[in-house]
């Protein structure tokens, strides 16, 4: 299964996540997305606004590669894939 | 009158309790959070707390335990099918936002301002323009839809393309850049539920006398100096609006374009400002919670200037419902001190009142603004100051 990276700034919202190796059942980022709101509820909305569109300073890779569909959250992922979700580093 | 003061600032919450004629501050919560609103309810002792998290989004936080642990609410969220109308955003290609107003859809921007009805119903107020109401204690709230359908912003948008006209503007006040209408108060009569006003930037005041099912424009007597028409019918920005509890027909609004006072629940509105005095442009007001006619004010320059008025801090106050005004200096800076004071960030607890600065100053009042105690002056921007 697809393991899942986050950013460590999502442990202070989510501590019962820090420390945890996080493998969930996807074949697409919006999958994985769905997941993790399973294991800790409420961690959706802080990835994606209410129309499940990523939000604005949130980036996701699928191992290297930048997430293509941020409206939808539909590109695949490989059940050895790694995807980290990450902050945007925007302004300064 | 309250021993206890919860703050929002831009890296946090804070709690200044006073014991034994001392008061104690102390980080309480969302350490290098953005709190734009902290306050208690009334009808549960539940402290909540307005975050905007920057990369993740607009939070609803709360407290059961008087702030010492918090945890995320449920939250906020527009239904599907929410639309508004908007004008384009300002970018460095169209600064000016030229262009056609568009359907939008809405997602939670900012949650601005929280308030408790008598009767145990919590609202909130959100960028873009939503009044959100909960009947629950907070575990749901519902988008009120007389008021995101109103004919002033374009009719019904959940069923079709409304009228295509709007005359909610917008305001630079949200987090993500967007420029979206606001609302950013909102007053419950204590003596009656159906009564609702509520604050949008920029559009103006709208009543409701049936509890929110409908709403009127209460802009009658508004004077907005950057209109073609100063006395038009929408298209006012009210920086903060504040009742007497007592007598709940008393109404004050500070503005853009000056302090107005009403004293018929706000069916009209009379300019009562004196900037000759220096009381004009500024963001909070408070009201007494006994007598109608006395409040206060915190001025900054003007617009162009939102400063204090050269380099000294100075509290504005009226007791004779805009007569005259006494400006009130003892205790504070009065020199090279250039401090604004946002439009939450005043309180009113009988006769003590509390104010907290953009610069990271907090000041108390014991004497209904006479003189004034400096509590802190390194905090965070202080974005809200309630008594609980």
């Amino acid at each position: 299964m697809p393991k899942v990276v986050l950013t460590r700034h999502l442990y202070q919202y989510f501590p019962a996540l820090e420390g945890r190796e996080l493998e969930v059942d996807a074949e697409t980022v919006a999958d994985v997305v769905s997941q993790m709101e399973k294991l800790a509820p409420g961690f959706a909305f802080y990835i994606c606004d209410e129309r499940g569109r990523l939000r604005r300073h949130v980036n996701i890779f699928i191992e290297e590669n930048l997430l293509r569909d941020r409206a939808c959250l539909s590109d695949g992922v490989e059940p050895d894939s790694r995807v980290f979700i990450m902050q945007a580093l925007s302004g300064g | 009158m309250s021993e206890r003061i919860l703050i929002g600032t831009r890296k946090g919450t804070f709690i200044v309790t006073r014991a034994a004629g001392r008061w104690t501050l102390r980080l309480a919560g969302h350490a290098g959070m953005g709190v734009n609103f902290v306050a208690r309810d009334p009808n549960t002792g539940t402290f909540w707390a307005l975050l905007g998290l920057g990369h993740w989004g607009a939070k609803l936080s709360r407290s059961v335990d008087a702030g010492e642990t918090w945890s995320d609410a449920p939250q906020i969220k527009y239904p599907a099918g929410a639309r508004y109308l908007a004008m384009p955003d300002p970018t460095e290609d169209n600064p000016s936002m030229q262009g056609p107003v568009s359907v939008r859809d809405a997602t939670l921007l900012k949650l601005w301002c929280i308030a408790f009805g008598p009767t145990g119903r919590i609202y909130v107020g959100t960028i873009p323009g939503g009044l959100f109401e909960s009947r629950d204690g907070g575990e749901s709230f519902e988008l009120n839809r007389g008021l995101w359908d109103h004919e002033s912003r374009g009719g019904d948008l959940f069923e079709g393309e409304g009228t295509g006209n709007t005359h909610w503007f917008g305001t630079p006040a949200s987090e993500g850049g967007e420029f979206a209408p606001g609302i950013h108060s909102i007053l419950v009569d204590p003596k009656d539920a159906n009564r609702i006003l509520v604050g949008i930037s920029t559009a103006g005041v709208l009543g409701s006398s049936d509890g929110g099912k409908t709403w009127e424009n209460r802009n009658k007597g508004m004077l907005n100096d950057y209109l073609p028409d100063p006395a038009a019918e929408w298209g006012h920005d009210p920086h903060a609006l504040a009742l007497c509890s007592a007598e709940s027909a008393h109404v004050w609004q500070q503005n853009h374009n000056g302090v107005f006072y009403s004293r018929d629940g706000a069916q009209s509105w009379t300019r009562v400002s004196r900037p000759d005095q220096g009381v004009h442009f500024g963001f909070p007001v408070a009201v007494d919670a006994n007598d109608g006619k006395t409040a206060w004010v915190v001025p900054g320059h003007s617009d162009m200037q939102r400063m204090a008025i050269g380099g000294g801090l100075f509290v504005a106050r009226t007791q004779d419902a805009g007569e005259t005004w006494e400006t009130l200096r003892e205790g504070l800076p009065q020199q090279n001190a250039y401090d604004v004071v946002y439009r939450h960030a005043l309180g009113c607890s009988g006769d003590r009142l509390a104010f907290g600065s953009t610069t990271g100053n907090l000041y108390v009042s014991d004497d209904r603004g006479e003189s004034w105690q400096t509590l802190a002056n390194n905090l965070p921007p202080i974005y809200s100051v309630a008594f609980e």
